[in-house]
């Protein structure tokens, strides 16, 4: 699999570590009531669709950045790439 | 028709004419007892102990595809009870206790065959992982002895001892480990639960459950609706997929494994070999092919076929250990989905809807698991109660905080 870095451009996915669900972005809030379920729900319950999936890559072997990548879990095609940290601060992480 | 030398003896002397279709070809009846959704190995391991051992004779086995379509086709064959924690170890030892029986049992040559299984070790520290391991086995009533390299070195000459990197210590072995011809399970199992009844309904794909209220009544099918008392899925590999249309979540990723055999050689290893340093195993079948495999590729799919990267990562573990494989030439590879569970152990559990049943998340290790998946699921099944040997593999287990993490790389499915 290549995976077109939005930054460096196309590389190949063995310079990359997979983290799996990019729902792991959404980390819950450690305030809120029902925390401990949602924690539950986040650390271990995944939708592991057969189809389109957005996943975090990270690219260990190159400039250390964490991609959000959408690809098709039937086919390998991989039909979109992010930056995660673009795809966090629109979600309003990181403030 | 029971199956024997004497049998096999007079049917070659009258042109073999008197052989009958392993199992019938039914179509599904209204309502079960017990509905199996997954003609796999441990579906049909389940159903044979459920007809044959519980006495629950109204049993169907419903199919997608054809019975051991599945990864009880695509794996490497090998039989183990090497593993370490309370909540495994005595039940993969009632596994292999199983497979020295099995045979006899169902009455169908597996070829069983307890040629070895054999771990290296690379380092001072393993080498303590190993005696660790190994008495955790004896504990549980399986055999384990640790070699030195002297041993080593007289039982296979040919291991690269002296790599500079990984240099070859010793090993630990379990003589009662070994390979079993894969496919001829399902099937011994299939002949065997169809003889006390059970139907096996082929090309049959489950598209929905029939929930009420929290209780499940029965399936949708692409044959029809068929009610049932109880529904067991055993779809291993495409759990999370099935088990959605239930509403459930499952704490599973699918990943692919890739597995690998050469060319036919002379006899050149004499059991199961695995690399302490990296992840390659490596075993020798009768046809003479070497068949081997290592880690997962480590990402998200349903494909049965995998990439580069990993056979490269594959065959270099293989050089590792013995370079005399180098000149091999790759036959045939391919690949099969695992169910991948957050701490790398299986589930056996009811579920909280009301006769709906689960089994999966066996992630690569399921086919050594088998007869004892087959044999406990039936249990829980007839019983209403986990059988002794699976009380720990519950799907609430994550929330109570009782992982089963032999590994001990925490809940990152692709580090199992």
């Amino acid at each position: 699999m290549i995976i077109n870095h939005p930054l460096l451009g196309p590389r190949d996915a063995a310079e990359f570590y997979v983290m799996g669900d990019a729902d792991l972005i959404n980390r819950p809030d450690p305030d809120a009531e029902g925390a401990a379920e949602a924690f539950y729900e986040y650390a271990y319950l995944r939708d592991n669709p057969a189809g389109e999936h957005r996943e975090l890559w990270y690219h260990e072997q190159g400039d250390r950045s964490w991609l959000v990548v959408t690809r098709s879990t039937l086919t390998h095609e991989i039909m979109n790439v992010e930056m995660a940290r673009d795809v966090a601060l629109a979600k309003g992480r990181g403030q | 028709m029971r199956y024997s030398a004497l049998k096999i003896f007079t049917e070659g002397l009258t042109g073999n004419k008197g052989w009958k279709p392993v199992w019938r070809e039914p179509e599904p009846k209204k309502e079960y007892d017990v509905i199996i959704v997954g003609g796999g190995g441990h579906g049909l391991a389940t159903a044979y102990y459920l007809s044959n051992k519980f006495g629950v004779k109204n049993v169907a086995v419903l199919e997608k595809g054809w019975i051991g379509s599945g990864n009880v086709g695509r794996n490497t064959t090998i039989i183990r009870s090497n593993y370490m924690l309370p909540g495994n170890e005595p039940f993969y030892e009632l596994s292999m206790k199983l497979w020295e029986g099995l045979e006899q049992d169902f009455n169908y040559n597996a070829m069983v065959s307890q040629r070895g299984i054999l771990n290296l070790y690379h380092t001072d520290p393993q080498r303590d992982a190993y005696v660790r391991r190994g008495n955790a086995m004896l504990m549980a009533g399986a055999d384990a002895v640790l070699l030195d390299q002297d041993q080593l070195r007289e039982e296979c000459p040919f291991l690269d001892f002296d790599n500079a990197r990984f240099p070859i210590k010793g090993g630990l072995a379990q003589r009662r480990g070994g390979t079993v011809r894969h496919d001829a399970v399902a099937w011994g199992y299939a002949r065997g639960a169809d003889a006390k009844g059970v139907d096996i309904i082929q090309n049959c794909e489950v598209t929905g459950f029939d929930i009420e209220n929290g209780v499940c009544r029965g399936v949708e099918t692409s044959k029809g609706s068929i009610k049932a008392k109880k529904i067991a899925v055993c779809v291993a590999g495409s759990s999370s997929r099935v088990m959605a249309k239930a509403g459930m979540r499952l704490p599973i990723e699918s990943h692919v494994l890739q597995a690998f055999v050469s060319e036919g050689l002379k006899p050149v290893i004499p059991g199961v070999i695995t690399f302490g340093a990296g992840h390659f195993y490596v075993s020798q079948s009768d046809k003479g092919g070497l068949v081997f495999g290592g880690d997962i590729d480590g990402y998200n799919t349903y494909a049965q076929r995998g990439n580069l990267p990993v056979v490269e990562d594959v065959c270099e573990g293989g050089m590792a250990i013995m370079p005399m494989i180098g000149r091999a030439r790759l036959l045939r590879s391919w690949g099969g989905i695992m169910d991948m569970s957050m701490d790398g152990s299986p589930f056996i559990d009811k579920t909280h809807i009301e006769g709906l049943h689960f089994n999966g998340g066996w992630c690569y290790g399921g086919f050594k698991a088998t007869p004892a998946s087959g044999y406990c699921y039936a249990h829980l099944l007839a019983k209403g109660e986990p059988h002794e040997v699976a009380t720990e593999m519950r799907l609430d287990r994550f929330e109570r905080g009782a992982m089963i993490d032999e590994k001990g790389v925490g809940s990152q499915p692709n580090l199992h």
